[in-house]
């Protein structure tokens, strides 16, 4: 029983969820007050996390781990949903999406990526990934009168679900061929290689490619991107990409680390694939989302080259890409979600020319993430793309790096296409001038700290540096 | 006669997954083909945990199967719910009809 204590955060998640339900089922129009209340419980659990004294231990029958990664990758998931929802309250109302399960919902989502990062058990694993994607499924087409968001949520359940599918018939090989659900005991009894142990990981790594949406199963991101509504995107676009990296390092790591060999060709075709696609494919978009979609597995496929590495530096790096991915996209979004025009909020690029001279100070901001988002020295985004690159030339991996620069290069065109609009072409009809410190607070966050990141860059590396899952 | 063994149990479950898989892929028409494609995949792994179960003289594949049925349920009445809500808004859930998004 002493053991239930290391799992403060998840059961006060638990219990809050259910209390939160119920207030929300007797209270009418109760979704101001929810969504605050929601916020809290978030910045609470933050709270909690933080004050247990963080000591590497495996409790339920091995079935949980608590240790440093799974608690930085926890607090990550949690800080990014707070600003998240805090920037996405003004657009719920505005587009009268302001039901009360809205933030029930994501916390669920947030309960379950809890339980898959914690998890050192295939069945918790799998518990944890249904829980998170059911909610993602219904956070997608949340937006129900509207036909382009119940088309999103349907295509993401398609390909959701068969990626689950795949990924669980992966999980049964593995079951069946190294006789144990526990990462530890699959490490132990595959040491001798053998093709079903192979076969397994195949499965599981497609699975898991699905989730964190790498080319050659990224076909459903711009589409759900495009379709649910801007909040949801932004939450898309940040916290499952967290949560789906994180299990993806843990199961490299411990399982398969014996097969290195194996997954170390497919992860560097992934990764390779997603800087190509992500570098080409956004050139021609002209919606906001579907480019932002474009971009975000471009930018999966850099965090998956410090993966593909295979070393604890690698893996280090790509925990610290994608917490400075997580600020570039809040920022990013953020700036999406002020883009409204009269009653309608809007998705063209062409729509943003010329907003330099109306709104210098918000254009500045997007102009800095961009900078960011495509790698310019001094922002933090060049010093996440170097730290990965030079991991991957440590292991020797010199056609990787070289691709990814290239991509790099490349990329860069439709981040500027965008800076080249909003500052050189004519000017049109100003945005609505509101003023909400969700919004603006998270986009001045984000910026800050993508500018002020080359003064201080020991802050985060040293936190991450003490990380280990060996 | 032959003695049924692992392998054959690991083949039917094999069938069923790639039933499943190219009933997703290679159906035009209905969406609710596609749900029951899924449920036919979650049913292929269930056979091989069971299987797999039996033949290591191990509970845990058994426990796994009874956890992968709630989420099966639990997964189709989502679906299901969605494809509910796509059908108010368009009036069909023709596979060639989702074609809203392109780029």
């Amino acid at each position: 029983m002493i053991e239930i204590k290391y799992l403060a955060p998840e059961i006060f998640l638990v219990i809050s969820i259910f209390s939160l339900l119920s207030v929300g089922v007797y209270l009418k129009n109760s979704f101001n007050i929810i969504f605050r209340l929601s916020t809290v419980i978030i910045l609470v659990t933050l709270l909690i996390l933080l004050t247990s004294d963080i000591e590497n231990i495996k409790i339920f029958n091995n079935s949980i781990i608590i240790d440093d990664f799974s608690s930085f990758i926890k607090s990550l998931i949690l800080i990014s949903s707070f600003f998240i929802l805090i920037m996405s309250k003004k657009y719920l109302n505005d587009i009268k999406n302001d039901k009360f399960e809205y933030p029930i919902i994501i916390l669920f989502s947030i309960l379950g990526m809890f339980i898959m990062v914690g998890s050192n058990d295939l069945i918790v694993f799998y518990l944890g990934l249904e829980l998170q994607s059911l909610s993602l499924y219904i956070l997608a087409s949340i937006d129900r009168d509207n036909l382009k968001s119940s088309e999103a949520g349907i295509k993401y359940f398609v390909l959701s679900a068969l990626s689950s599918g795949l990924l669980l018939y992966g999980c049964s090989l593995l079951y069946g061929f190294t006789g144990s659900t526990n990462f530890e005991l699959i490490l132990k009894n595959s040491e001798n290689v053998n093709t079903g142990t192979i076969f397994a990981m195949v499965f599981i790594l497609v699975g898991l490619a699905f989730k964190v949406s790498a080319v050659p199963f990224h076909m459903w991101t711009p589409d759900v991107y495009q379709g649910s509504p801007t909040s949801v995107t932004s939450f898309f676009s940040v916290v499952p990409k967290i949560a789906g990296i994180a299990v993806l390092i843990r199961f490299m790591y411990v399982p398969f680390q014996s097969i290195i060999d194996q997954w170390q060709n497919i992860i560097v075709f992934i990764s390779v694939g997603s800087m190509i696609l992500g570098a080409v494919a956004a050139i021609g978009q002209n919606n906001i989302k579907r480019l932002i979609a474009y971009s975000s597995i471009g930018h999966i496929g850099y965090a998956i080259a410090g993966i593909a590495a295979g070393t604890e530096n690698g893996f280090r790096n790509t925990i610290l890409y994608i917490t400075i991915y997580a600020v570039m996209n809040i920022g990013a979004f953020a700036f999406i979600l002020s883009m409204k025009r009269g009653q309608k909020y809007i998705e063209q690029i062409d729509e943003l020319s010329g907003s330099s001279k109306n709104h210098p100070l918000m254009s500045f901001c997007l102009l800095i993430i961009l900078f960011s988002l495509a790698g310019i020295p001094p922002l933090a985004g060049f010093f996440a793309k170097f730290y990965i690159f030079m991991s991957v030339i440590e292991s020797g991996m010199y056609i990787l790096a070289i691709i990814g620069l290239v991509t790099t290069v490349v990329s860069a065109f439709y981040y500027i296409r965008i800076i080249k609009i909003m500052y050189f072409d004519e000017t049109k009809k100003p945005f609505e001038n509101f003023k909400d410190i969700g919004i603006h607070g998270s986009i001045v966050i984000s910026c800050t700290l993508l500018i002020s990141f080359f003064l201080y860059p020991s802050i985060l590396n040293n936190l991450i540096s003490n990380i280990s899952i060996f | 006669m032959i003695e049924i063994g692992l392998s054959h149990y690991l083949v039917l479950g094999a069938i069923i997954f790639s039933l499943g898989m190219i009933g997703i892929f290679l159906n035009r028409k209905n969406v609710i083909v596609i749900l029951m494609s899924i449920e036919l995949i979650l049913l292929a792994v269930n056979i091989n945990l069971v299987s797999f179960s039996i033949f290591l003289q191990d509970i845990v594949g058994q426990i796994f199967t009874m956890l992968i049925l709630t989420v099966a349920a639990a997964e189709a009445a989502i679906g299901l719910a969605i494809i509910v809500a796509y059908y108010r808004n368009k009036g069909s859930i023709r596979v060639e009809d989702i074609n809203q998004m392109k780029g």
